[in-house]
């Protein structure tokens, strides 16, 4: 049975048809690529599964089970984790507190814990701390992790928004755009800790990316995406070399 | 870049300078424990010679607030007020840190061996020992102190949804107003009789259903904000600003309306349960539990959604319950501190619950420093402080006041200690001396 499954999703933003008769399928462990041009709607099918905008048609089901119209933290909490596109981290925080915030669905302390610091508490605490350095390791950034977001460069803020979704325990995980900004050395660095997390968790991943050497070289299967609609579904080689998909990007030859 | 002019007075500022370093090397080895120490012999030595010492210095009584607002008043007594200030505070202080801090340091450090409540239980009790003595001296030292300590328990509140949450509501006034109105009604109704009257209970009952009052009044203060917060926090930004400042007035007016509690005259004869260690207590508590929150990764939710609500739905993080959790948690030390204020000053009326007093907690906030436990209670007491010292001065305190503001908002836009975590270790700690020699070599900044 496949883990996250959206059938025919169609959405409308007022008169506009941002995307329509969507569908997908991923199955545990699978990397599924989504490209287009700009504006064509990628990103609002993340919001869509995630939960920030509710379908107008269709349904999701991430383990055969509906998250359509539920609220996005008990959607993530569910197990579907993301990053975004422009990098959406908390200003005045430090990178270890960014991974511990997200084990937030997994606290049990309560308020009656936040209030009155019990024993409770300071285990979790404890606990968490120590989880979220591990992820921190793995990502790369463990030497930052008392320092404040504003003042890690560019690369440590991408992987730093990597290691906060894996806090989450996914079993999918969104990324959007997650080179967006970096240099070609930093891009393949994000490659291997994209391998890397994806192996050691057997994780599922849903990748939009406009550089198209990642793409093709992470990707099980691609889907592209024009006007909110797919034009090319299938292996990367496929749809690489499918004449819809150059039209879509290049555009056609005009005949003279 | 650097005029040469620097270089032609290098004496003079090497000098100031050195000495100024010296004075901070002195400051900077002692511990809370020995500053402790300091406030205490001066509070002491003031119990024992004050007295006599101001009349000797042509001083009618002892001064209050340091002196301040007997110079102010009459500016010739200024001599006579800084000697005072000089024997009774400055000397003792200065002797204590010159030679009990080697002592304290060794104390502090003893302490923290121990459990850290311990050691906090030990500097609380010493520093409130501190307090009595020195407002033992006369009761408007004991009023003053009481205010401000009711104050840092409202700055403390509204800084969690202000600061820590990033919302601005304006409904504050309103949520210390019911704590104020319900603890009153309670004590009032049971103990004095009047215009109230439910049953008469026996006197000393009251000191136990005071606690009770107040935590009443915190819930009537927390049921209003879920009155603001449900129509509110679907939007974001200034919409909570207007409806908390709708609320505000509401209730503002509602009491102005209730004959049965005074009407717009207010009513009075709170029995005197405000007393001292009450206040201290209560404001310690509510020190330690917002404290203790806001230190939570469930407290940290709070910054997460002030910076990015998406991303922290993206985390797990139910912003919708924080939002609303926070809301009620701060409107509930708001009526904690309302029902304490009522009993402080011992008479309430709605007047007191306006605008003016919105434009005051909104400046200890803003004064003492967003997204900081110490930020508050700093803002709480300097502006207290400020206040009272400036007094004398009338109209002019309004310009005074306002423009030190104004002063910090430039130079310091979050405030003066803002985005600082209360690290209680880190203030008990015994402080080691650092080396001077690297102090020494550090080349002047420019």
């Amino acid at each position: 049975m496949s883990l996250l499954q959206v059938k025919k999703m169609t959405h409308y933003f007022g008169g506009l048809r941002a995307v329509y008769n969507y569908n997908l399928d991923i199955n545990p462990g699978e990397i599924h690529g989504l490209i287009g041009p700009n504006g064509a709607g990628k990103t609002t099918i993340f919001n869509l599964i995630t939960g920030i905008y509710t379908p107008t048609e269709g349904d999701i089901l991430l383990d055969g089970k509906s998250i359509k119209g539920m609220r996005p933290h008990l959607i993530a909490a569910a197990g579907l984790a993301r990053t975004f596109q422009n990098l959406r981290l908390w200003r005045y925080m430090t990178v270890l507190e960014h991974v511990k915030l997200a084990h937030y669905s997994k606290i049990t302390y309560g308020l009656s814990g936040a209030f009155f610091n019990t024993r409770k508490r300071s285990q979790e605490e404890n606990k968490i701390t120590q989880k979220s350095m591990e992820l921190l390791k793995l990502a790369g950034i463990s030497h930052l992790a008392d320092t404040v977001v504003t003042n890690l460069p560019y690369g440590a803020q991408r992987r730093l928004e990597l290691a906060r979704a894996l806090a989450i325990e996914p079993k999918i995980l969104f990324l959007d755009e997650p080179t967006a900004g970096m240099n070609p050395e930093e891009m393949l660095q994000m490659m291997d800790i994209i391998r890397k997390v994806q192996r050691q968790f057997n994780l599922a991943i849903f990748l939009i990316e406009h550089r198209m050497r990642l793409v093709m070289e992470l990707s099980d299967r691609v889907q592209t995406l024009v006007f909110g609609e797919v034009v090319a579904e299938g292996l990367p080689e496929e749809v690489r070399n499918n004449p819809v998909v150059i039209d879509a990007y290049l555009g056609k030859e005009v005949e003279t | 870049m650097k005029p040469p002019i620097d270089n032609s007075t290098p004496t003079p500022r090497k000098g100031i300078r050195r000495l100024w370093h010296s004075f901070r090397q002195l400051f900077a080895q002692t511990p809370l424990l020995g500053w402790l120490f300091g406030f205490l012999l001066a509070s002491i030595l003031e119990n024992l010679i004050g007295y006599p010492l101001a009349r000797v210095l042509g001083l009618s009584k002892i001064p209050v607030l340091f002196g301040v607002d007997i110079a102010l008043k009459t500016p010739l007594l200024l001599p006579a007020t800084l000697l005072y200030d000089l024997i009774i505070y400055i000397i003792p202080l200065f002797l204590t840190v010159r030679y009990l801090t080697p002592f304290a340091n060794r104390l502090a450090a003893w302490l923290l061996r121990a459990p850290m409540w311990v050691s906090a239980l030990i500097h609380m009790a010493l520093l409130f020992l501190v307090l009595y003595l020195w407002t033992g001296i006369n009761d408007y030292r004991v009023l003053v102190a009481k205010l401000m300590m009711v104050s840092i328990i409202i700055t403390l509140s509204l800084n969690v949804v202000n600061g820590y949450m990033g919302e601005f509501s304006c409904s504050h006034p309103g949520f210390i107003a019911l704590g104020a109105y319900i603890a009153s009604i309670i004590t009032v109704g049971f103990f004095v009789g009047g215009n109230l009257k439910f049953v008469i209970l026996p006197a000393y009952l009251a000191p136990l259903v005071f606690p009770l009052a107040l935590i009443l009044g915190g819930v009537v203060a927390a049921l209003g904000a879920l009155l603001v917060a449900i129509p509110s926090f679907r939007t974001r930004g200034d919409y909570l600003a207007i409806i908390s400042l709708a609320f505000m007035f509401i209730v503002k007016s509602m009491f102005e309306n209730l004959e049965i509690l005074g009407g717009a005259r207010g009513f009075g004869d709170q029995p005197n349960l405000a007393t001292l260690p009450v206040v201290f207590i209560w404001t310690m508590l509510c020190i330690w539990i917002i404290n203790n929150f806001v230190q939570s990764t469930m407290g940290k939710a709070l910054n997460a959604v002030r910076d990015n609500e998406l991303a922290a739905d993206a985390m797990t993080v139910d912003t919708r319950k924080t939002k609303m959790v926070t809301f009620l948690f701060a409107a509930f030390w708001a009526g904690i501190a309302g029902g304490l204020l009522a009993h402080v000053i011992r008479y309430v009326n709605p007047g007191t619950f306006g605008l003016q007093k919105l434009a005051e907690v909104l400046a200890m906030v803003y004064f003492g420093g967003l997204n900081s436990v110490i930020g508050s209670i700093v803002g709480a007491i300097g502006y207290n402080l400020l206040s009272e010292m400036l007094r004398p001065l009338e109209l002019i305190k309004w310009l005074i006041i306002p423009l030190l503001l104004i002063l910090v908002m430039i130079f310091r836009p979050t405030g003066l200690i803002a985005f600082r975590e209360f690290d209680l270790h880190k203030i008990l700690q015994p402080k080691i001396p650092a080396k001077m020699e690297e102090v020494e070599n550090v080349p002047p900044s420019s």
